[in-house]
């Protein structure tokens, strides 16, 4: 076999040849084909990943273990991630996207933890073509039918429509769980002469090769990709949560690895190497699905709902009877030995005899050219004030409401059981989601965002926004936040002006951690997200985790009082380019994103923590995705209230209302908390803009729009 | 006497129930894995939960209701003991036999998460006393397989019995079909059988049981089988 057709460059080969002193066989080359992928070696993105702070006063466990953990309080600890399942949701929707779950799931039972909460983020092409609505709907049952099964809730998540995404729509799928922090699983305790079990279902032929077809763009005929695809099977995900965690709770596991891409290779490699151990593996103990599978074929099999333990030899009884218990399958299939080597052996000889630091750790960086896109002068030219803007507020803002990204998702939440195990205080469809914490009584909040619009216009000002907009919710809740975990999906890093948007939206994500003080704890990176020469946009997403401590009640939207003042706190600068206005109601998509303000955004993070500690506001939303105006409707929507408005302000009527971007958030306050709460916000711009009052919202100088006309525009009935 | 909570392989609501019976209502409770044969001692409550049992990979409840435990639950009942179904454990129930009828997949064919307003047909039952008749209360569903579904002249029988104990219903009080989010016939959400010592429904009280996760309606329950196992342990 050529090592080109395993994927692997000439110059990589060179260096196994020279590693091993000697060619590879052809299990071995197969495995660094898939081990030294994109997908499983991050080669292409590691430099840049250099730049995420990732140290905390919160952070109980950082980058390099499944999942990062933060601290929530009292010896608890949350382990979250987000990943990718992109390539297999785009080509097999519904399986495509239950795997994705079930494998951020299993990421998160890795660190010894419970998981409590899920959250999706969905990039469809355009709403109405046959394609994105076969996709779209997939994707969402795949979603709701594995979460609902395994009993972890879907919380949250986000929306997203642009034509960009036709080929290749993305699924980001999110995962937190509940640890006690003095049991959280380490990849790195295995030692010498422990054996290596293991757990779940059988192994068979599916997912062969996933991880090295998702490091490619998509083929034309994406069904001839099927068989990469995994098929997921949630009941037996279950099993195997409960089951782990009762090995955990009863100390019968040394050390414990998900199986994602590149199977049993990956997870068993990766904890020798991290525990500086060798492994020996029987490959004929391996409980197989199809008869006369090869060596290589069990090595990298994705098939889905299996674990690896390290378990010591007198604990062995034990872990086989708790196999036994919940009806998985569990089998010794090998044991840990001094020295490096990663040996799999098959019908008596050696398959594989590799070092195995060197298959996780070998591959070489590559450092792709960036260049300035030769088209960013035209993207981001925009003068406001040579362009007509729509005239009618009231019109576009049902325009707006009513627009594929802003509208009710409802077809999509009520699929997905988002209460299951009694945690959930607010669920989808808010600008967060809560999630209380039994053990302690602490609050969860959680995030997800992205705003590829700005990225494309801007991908350092828009991955900066990004970042911002994702920990803004929380602080308005009431929330501090606890760190971040992001999933960076791009197109090719082999176009260079591709890879200087992924360079530059990096960079505006990790300065803002730096400055905001919030660290990276985990992530993931999705590339080659084109196909037949249509790229997505640059789409880092991110999703932050905060903490209100027990006692403390979040501030919530949605709590409109008959004669509240309204107040917008924040600048009047927010920005027409990457708006939903723009795109929306003008047709078009340019200009520049508002500018980082570090500044003002600690200053909004301490003043909005003290408004909601103080209880001044009956309701609160940050400004999102559609200005002011969604806020407003959002708000009117859920309290059943509505509003007079008097915008005054010195920029037009349609930049204060529709403009994105910057520290900004609408409060409900009563008269007699007004001076308190302008106390808390002395210093910052702060500004009345209207009353809660009547049934309708009441934009200046245009039509009234009752509620029910909001709802059916929202609803698009 | 104490409560004790099945679970089969895939229940997923088991903690949630626990937490509600022993957490918030102090009701003394015990977990019994499905390949026991009996229940614990002085059990005066088996719950049987939500959740996925083997995956509701046959139809929804058929293998968890040839379990181990299931003849002992069986006797159980059949010696007026309590015995509570939610959601799957609703559709165990009915293919155990214990209660009448079928829950078919919902009329739109999807999964249903959702909060839901249910009008309580009787207070004459362990389960129920402590609502007020006619009293409208908020509890979630969630679930593929919620259409309740008898055949007409056995659906009559059940109505004429009075075993309907929930209704799907709206705010003003009105309850029926029309407000079935998945199309079950009479609007029925929950039923008992004829001796009201079994009760299965397809909404879940567990998630309606703490102010902060949106309602508390479901304590009424909770409440209800307390002070029934109380004046049994008297």
């Amino acid at each position: 076999m050529d090592h080109r057709k395993a994927g692997l460059l000439d110059s990589e080969y060179e260096i196994i040849c020279r590693e091993l002193g000697r060619e590879p066989n052809e299990a071995e080359l197969r495995i660094f084909g898939v081990m030294w992928s994109e997908h499983c070696s991050y080669k292409s993105s590691k430099p840049l990943l250099g730049l995420f702070p990732k140290e905390g006063p919160a952070v109980l466990k950082g980058v390099g273990e499944n999942a990062g953990v933060v601290d929530a309080g009292d010896g608890w600890g949350l382990a979250f991630k987000v990943e990718s399942h992109n390539h297999p949701s785009a080509v097999e929707p519904y399986q495509g996207a239950a795997t994705g779950v079930g494998g951020i799931i299993r990421d998160i039972l890795a660190m010894g933890a419970r998981p409590m909460a899920s959250l999706d983020g969905l990039f469809f092409g355009n709403p109405d073509s046959r394609k994105t609505i076969f996709l779209s709907n997939g994707i969402v049952k795949g979603v709701g039918g594995y979460g609902n099964c395994v009993g972890v809730p879907t919380v949250g998540g986000k929306t997203f429509y642009d034509a960009r995404y036709e080929d290749n729509p993305l699924l980001n799928a999110f995962c937190m769980g509940l640890v006690n922090a003095e049991s959280i699983v380490s990849s790195q305790t295995a030692e010498p002469g422990n054996l290596v079990v293991l757990l779940g279902s059988k192994t068979g032929r599916d997912g062969i090769g996933g991880a090295a077809f998702a490091s490619v763009e998509l083929g034309e005929d994406t069904k001839a990709s099927r068989p990469q695809v995994q098929i997921g099977d949630p009941f037996v995900e279950k099993l195997l949560i409960e089951a782990c965690l009762e090995a955990l709770e009863n100390s019968l596991v040394t050390s414990m690895q998900d199986m994602g891409a590149a199977g049993i290779t990956s997870s068993a490699s990766e904890i020798a190497a991290k525990s500086g151990v060798g492994m020996i593996l029987d490959l004929d103990k391996v409980p197989l699905r199809e008869a006369d599978m090869s060596a290589w074929e069990i090595a990298l099999s994705e098939s889905q709902e299996r674990m690896l333990l390290i378990v010591l030899p007198e604990k062995l009884e034990l872990v086989l009877s708790l196999g036994e218990k919940w009806d998985l399958d569990c089998a010794v299939i090998g044991k840990t030995v001094e020295g490096d080597r990663f040996i799999l052996e098959k019908g008596g000889s050696v398959a594989v005899d590799l070092p195995a630091s060197l298959i996780g750790g070998g591959c070489p960086e590559i450092r792709w050219p960036a260049i300035t896109p030769a088209n960013l002068a035209n993207r981001q030219t925009f003068e406001l004030e040579n362009e007509i803007l729509p005239s009618d507020l009231a019109e576009s803002l049902l325009k707006l409401i009513g627009s594929p990204s802003l509208r009710e998702k409802t077809w999509i939440t009520r699929q997905y059981d988002s209460m299951v195990q009694v945690n959930t205080i607010q669920g989808p469809g808010a600008p967060l989601s809560l999630v209380r914490i039994k053990e302690n009584g602490n609050i969860a909040a959680i995030t997800m965002e992205a705003l590829p619009w700005a990225c494309q216009l801007d991908p350092f000002r828009g991955g900066y926004e990004t970042m911002a907009r994702s920990l803004r919710p929380l602080w308005v809740a009431g929330a501090r936040h606890l760190g971040m975990t992001n999933c960076l999906n791009f197109p090719s890093p082999e176009n260079p002006e591709q890879f200087w948007e992924f360079s530059e939206a990096v960079k505006g994500l990790a300065e803002c951690c730096v400055d905001l003080g919030c660290p990276v704890v985990s992530g993931n990176v999705s590339l080659y997200n084109e196909s037949a020469g249509l790229s997505i946009l640059p789409t880092p997403l991110v999703c932050s985790v905060g903490l209100i401590s027990s006692g403390e009640s979040p501030l919530l939207p949605g709590n409109w009082k008959e004669g509240d003042i309204l107040y917008l706190v924040g600048m009047d600068n927010a920005a027409i380019p990457a708006s939903h206005f723009q795109v929306t109601c003008m047709g078009m998509l340019k200009g520049l994103p508002v500018p980082p303000s570090p500044e003002m955004e600690r200053d909004f993070k301490e003043r909005a923590i003290l408004t909601a500690g103080k209880n001044v506001a009956d309701s609160a939303i940050p400004i999102l995705g559609g200005g002011l105006g969604i806020a407003l409707c959002k708000e009117a929507i859920s309290s059943g209230l509505g509003a007079e408005i008097q915008l005054g302000t010195p920029t037009l009527p349609a930049v204060s209302l529709f403009g994105e971007g910057g520290a900004r958030a609408l409060y409900a306050v009563p008269s007699v908390k007004a001076f308190e709460f302008l106390r808390i916000w002395k210093g910052f711009p702060v500004r009345q803009v209207g009353n809660v009052r009547g049934e309708s919202l009441r934009l200046p100088r245009s039509t009234p729009l009752p509620i029910e006309t909001l709802l059916k525009a929202w609803r698009g009935v | 006497m104490k409560a004790a909570v099945v679970i089969f392989p895939g229940s997923n609501c088991d903690r949630d129930v626990i937490h509600a019976l022993e957490a918030v209502s102090c009701i003394p409770t015990q977990a019994v894995w499905h390949k026991e044969t009996s229940l614990p001692q002085d059990t005066g409550l088996v719950v049987l939960p939500g959740g996925f049992s083997y995956g509701d990979y046959l139809r929804c409840g058929a293998m968890a209701a040839r379990s181990p435990i299931v003849p002992a639950v069986r006797e159980h009942a059949s010696r007026g003991g309590l015995v509570l179904g939610i959601c799957n454990g609703f559709q165990v129930l009915t293919e155990t036999g214990l209660l009448p009828g079928a829950l078919l997949a919902n009329i739109s064919l999807e999964f249903i998460c959702s909060n839901c307003l249910l009008k309580v047909e009787r207070t004459d039952t362990p389960f129920t006393s402590a609502f007020k008749k006619g009293q409208i209360v908020q509890f979630p569903i969630a679930h593929h397989e919620g259409l309740f579904f008898l055949p007409e002249n056995e659906l009559e029988e059940l109505e004429a019995n009075g075993q309907v104990v929930f209704r799907y219903a709206s705010a003003d009080g009105s309850a029926g079909q029309q407000y079935s989010p998945n199309g079950a016939l009479n609007g029925i959400a929950g039923i008992v059988n004829k001796g009201g010592n079994v009760l299965g429904l397809m909404p879940h009280p567990e998630r309606a049981s703490e102010r902060i996760l949106g309602s508390s309606d479901g304590l009424g329950i909770w409440n209800s089988i307390k002070e029934w196992l109380e004046g049994r342990s008297k």
